[in-house]
């Protein structure tokens, strides 16, 4: 058996993929994305920067923190009929807030309510469409940078306008939400292939609750609701190794707010008690018996 | 072996036992994450800066 791991840099998340694919004996190959270079008009029997033909991967898994990096291996390799975790539609819909938007409502799950506009006066009309307060999102961009919640027209002018003259044209998608009313807290769900694994309460203060950003992690309990939710999310996007991010509002209904492709969970498996890089090894490797 | 210092701040950096090459840590001393780019012999470099599409 051959698992690929693509990776920009070890951070804790592939170290423990790591030590859980030794731990069944299996040594992964760490593929650096940085050495990659595909031919692109030939095909799977070339090599890997591992000295491994790319076709003989039984799975290759994406853990690249480099989006742009990633969604291309995936691309490539799935065009070579090479498995891989996520597959690239799966990724390319995540790593698209408003791609991730249009599958959700396709497959009626519920999310706030959402407006695209692609010009400064439509936006500013799309905002007021909305009502105020409204969250003012990158399509593409993660960890919380640049979101920017609006309270009022003079503040959504100043963003627009602050986005149009200095971004470049990925910010000249204003891709914009109701303003979710949580209590002080949100959910990040983890949907291994058909389970939600477990999920954690991101408190804080500040309404960006990323962990990243000082979100506290806590226990939040899958209910079958949640979990029936969250499969239902999944589905919608192709299914896979997903972390959705899901929101209250204040009637306590719950919202899908976006899903991740390559999950950060390091500070996931305490509070939670369970052994989530575990949980991902044991998924691949039943996805290799599968295809076998 | 003399222990590798910080490309940053020139502090002393120890490296755990566990460590991998292309692993990210952080300088004790000042917190500029730092890469291991290679384990024999123990050379760190800065960590790449962060790009717009890096995340999950
Ligand atoms: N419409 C909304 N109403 C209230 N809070 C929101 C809304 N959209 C996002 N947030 C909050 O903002 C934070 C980041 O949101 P989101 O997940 O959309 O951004 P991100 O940059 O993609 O983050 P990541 O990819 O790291 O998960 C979360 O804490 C979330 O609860
Ligand atoms: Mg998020
Ligand atoms: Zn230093």
């Amino acid at each position: 058996m051959r698992i690929g791991i693509l990776i920009t840099h070890i951070r804790a998340e592939e170290k423990l993929l790591i030590s859980a694919f030794q731990a069944r004996g299996i040594e992964p190959d760490i593929i650096l994305d940085r050495d990659l270079n595909f031919d692109v008009t030939a095909g799977r029997g070339q090599l890997a920067p591992s000295g491994v033909a790319w076709g003989d991967y039984d799975i290759v898994m994406e853990r690249s923190v480099s989006t742009s990096r990633g969604l291309y291996a995936l691309a490539i390799l799935n065009s070579w009929g090479i498995a891989t975790i996520n597959r690239y539609d799966t990724a390319s819909i995540c790593a698209d807030k408003l791609r991730t938007t249009i599958a959700l409502a396709q497959a009626g799950v519920p999310q706030p309510q959402t407006r695209v506009a692609f010009d400064t006066d439509s936006a500013m009309q799309a905002i007021n469409d909305l009502g105020y307060p409204a969250v003012l999102k990158p399509v593409t961009g993660s960890w919380g940078r640049l979101l920017a919640r609006v309270n009022d027209s003079d503040s959504a002018e100043a963003i627009i306008e602050h986005r149009q003259t200095l971004g470049d044209y990925n910010h000249h998608t204003f891709y914009v939400q109701s303003y979710i009313n949580k209590p002080g807290r949100d959910i990040r769900a983890f949907v291994v292939g058909d389970r939600t694994i477990c999920a954690i309460y991101r408190t804080s203060p500040h309404w960006i609750t990323n962990t990243a950003r000082g979100g506290q992690a806590s226990n939040c309990p899958v209910t079958p609701e949640l979990n029936d939710l969250c499969m239902r999310a999944a589905q919608a996007v192709g299914g896979g190794i997903l972390a959705i991010d899901v929101l209250e509002d204040a009637d306590g209904q719950l919202l899908i707010n976006e899903i991740n492709h390559t999950m950060e969970f390091r500070n996931s498996s305490a509070p939670t008690g369970v052994d989530i890089p575990n949980e991902i090894v044991s998924h691949a490797l039943s996805m290799i018996e599968v295809t076998a | 072996m003399t222990a590798p210092h910080c490309p940053e701040c020139d502090a002393e950096v120890s490296i755990p036992n566990n460590a991998m090459e292309n692993e990210l840590i952080s300088c004790p001393d000042c917190g500029t994450e730092l890469e291991i780019i290679s384990l024999n012999p123990i050379t760190l470099d800065l960590a790449p800066e962060v790009e717009e599409d890096w995340g999950e």
